[in-house]
């Protein structure tokens, strides 16, 4: 009987070896999004054995150009559910664990544990510091992938006695000095590309054939075509986390007034005049907003002027962070008012608003 | 001096490549460590000295702030970036 894996097997440095290590092994897929998608793809049909899924985000509008395993009609599902059938069907002999969370400090290292390699393709610095910390902690590899407009970086990181994240970037950047990905684009193909040598590196660590890409970091620039390859040693320091920080979200430790999507949405039902300020980007806020959200991005929110009678004002964005980081920066500078996060944001007020 | 921009800093500067003259005609000091080209182009470019982690290469690989450098060495800045 034909394999479904022979045109692997059979080229001679892989073979039927290489096979039985994928079909043994346990890989953790962080974020069900432009990264994480190839690398499950790829995974799944390859073979390897066990694969985790981590994310709790739905399918948005705007994901569907760079996330091509989702289809128009899984607009609003959850990822996790639309990710776990596709790849069912896909390659039914995989097992398939569904992790329906946020990967935190207090679920990473009992989620980790189980599993062999993990795949960073989340979206935020602090979630990708948590995998470093978590890895070293429990002592697994981990491949980062990151993408910055038509750019893309790919290394693997706690590789056997080979460098972290933090060999590289020791500390972590705070939020007002990076944009992430709602506010900062990313071409529809570029992740396509990451995360496929993503899955590759994966391959190559469980496997043992080529050189995993460690102690190197590739810069793959998209307009150009241009890979380079940054080589940096690890710093034992580094490799010497014992454990989790008390806090990855540089905002834990202040404290941020917040209220659910579901209060605020009876607050708008029963209020006369309520104060919304929605710190999207303009584009976002022309997509689509509450009727009536005052529009100030996060970048001018120091331009906010309290009109008089305002108490109470309520701070919206896309998902509930950069809403987190404006309330910080409005209660610093107007400390009788009192400004409120609504957490979810405009993802979850679609989808709870009738 | 040709330096190759990353990331953010890419945006910083609005160009992919940057020139650094390496004898002054200008009275500027010439940057001859890492350190020193970091504080040359932060004078430049303020938004540069808001960036907490910084990777600099030197000829493909990471350089430490105290490493020499000269007009000959291929320079990269490589903030880290975070989309997926």
């Amino acid at each position: 009987m034909e394999s479904r894996y022979a045109r692997q097997t059979i080229l001679k440095d892989f073979g039927e070896a290489g096979q039985a290590k994928l079909t043994k092994a346990k890989v953790l897929v962080v974020g069900l999004g432009g990264l994480g998608l190839p690398v499950l793809q790829y995974l799944n049909a390859m073979g390897v054995g066990t694969l985790g899924l981590m994310d709790q985000d739905v399918v948005e509008l705007h994901n569907l150009q760079r996330q091509i395993l989702y289809a128009e009609h899984d607009l609003g599902k959850q990822k996790l559910d639309v990710v776990f059938q596709k790849l069912n069907e896909q390659n039914s002999s995989t097992t398939l664990i569904m992790h329906d969370s946020f990967l935190t400090k207090e679920n990473a290292l009992d989620t980790i544990r189980d599993y062999d390699v993990v795949v960073d393709a989340t979206d935020n610095f602090p979630t990708r510091y948590l995998i470093n910390d978590a890895c070293v902690i429990l002592d697994k590899p981990f491949v980062y992938g990151a993408l910055h407009g038509f750019e893309g970086h790919v290394s693997v990181f706690n590789h056997l006695d080979g460098p972290t994240y933090r060999c590289l970037y020791p500390n972590m950047p705070s939020p007002d000095e990076m944009p992430n990905c709602n506010e900062n684009g990313v071409l529809g193909v570029v992740p396509g590309i990451i995360g496929t040598l993503q899955a590759l590196e994966v391959v190559k660590i469980l496997t043992g054939i080529g050189e995993v890409l460690s102690g190197k970091l590739l810069l793959f620039n998209g307009l150009n075509q241009h890979i380079s390859k940054i080589g940096f040693k690890p710093n034992s320091e580094n490799k010497n986390i014992k454990k989790l920080q008390e806090f990855y979200e540089p905002l834990d430790c202040e404290v941020i007034s917040t209220v659910s999507a579901e209060t605020f949405q009876t607050i708008r039902e029963s209020e006369s005049k309520i104060t919304l300020i929605d710190v999207r980007t303009e584009e976002e806020f022309e997509g689509h907003h509450l009727e009536e959200a005052l529009h100030l991005p996060l970048n001018q929110i120091n331009q906010y002027a309290p009109t008089k009678g305002d108490m109470a004002i309520y701070v919206i964005c896309q998902s509930g962070k950069r809403s987190e980081i404006a309330v910080k920066h409005l209660q610093e500078a107007h400390p009788n008012l009192t400004f409120y996060s609504i957490l979810g944001g405009m993802n979850k007020m679609l989808a709870i608003c009738p | 001096m040709t330096i190759l921009l990353f990331g953010i800093t890419k945006d910083i500067v609005g160009s992919s490549t940057l020139s650094v003259p390496t004898s002054s005609a200008t009275g500027r000091k010439v940057p001859k460590t890492v350190k020193e080209l970091k504080q040359f182009l932060g004078e430049t470019y303020p938004e540069l000295n808001k960036l907490s982690s910084l990777a600099v290469a030197v000829n493909n690989n990471y350089a430490e702030d105290g490493e020499l450098i000269n007009s000959y060495d291929e320079i990269a800045l490589i903030p880290p970036v975070s989309g997926g």
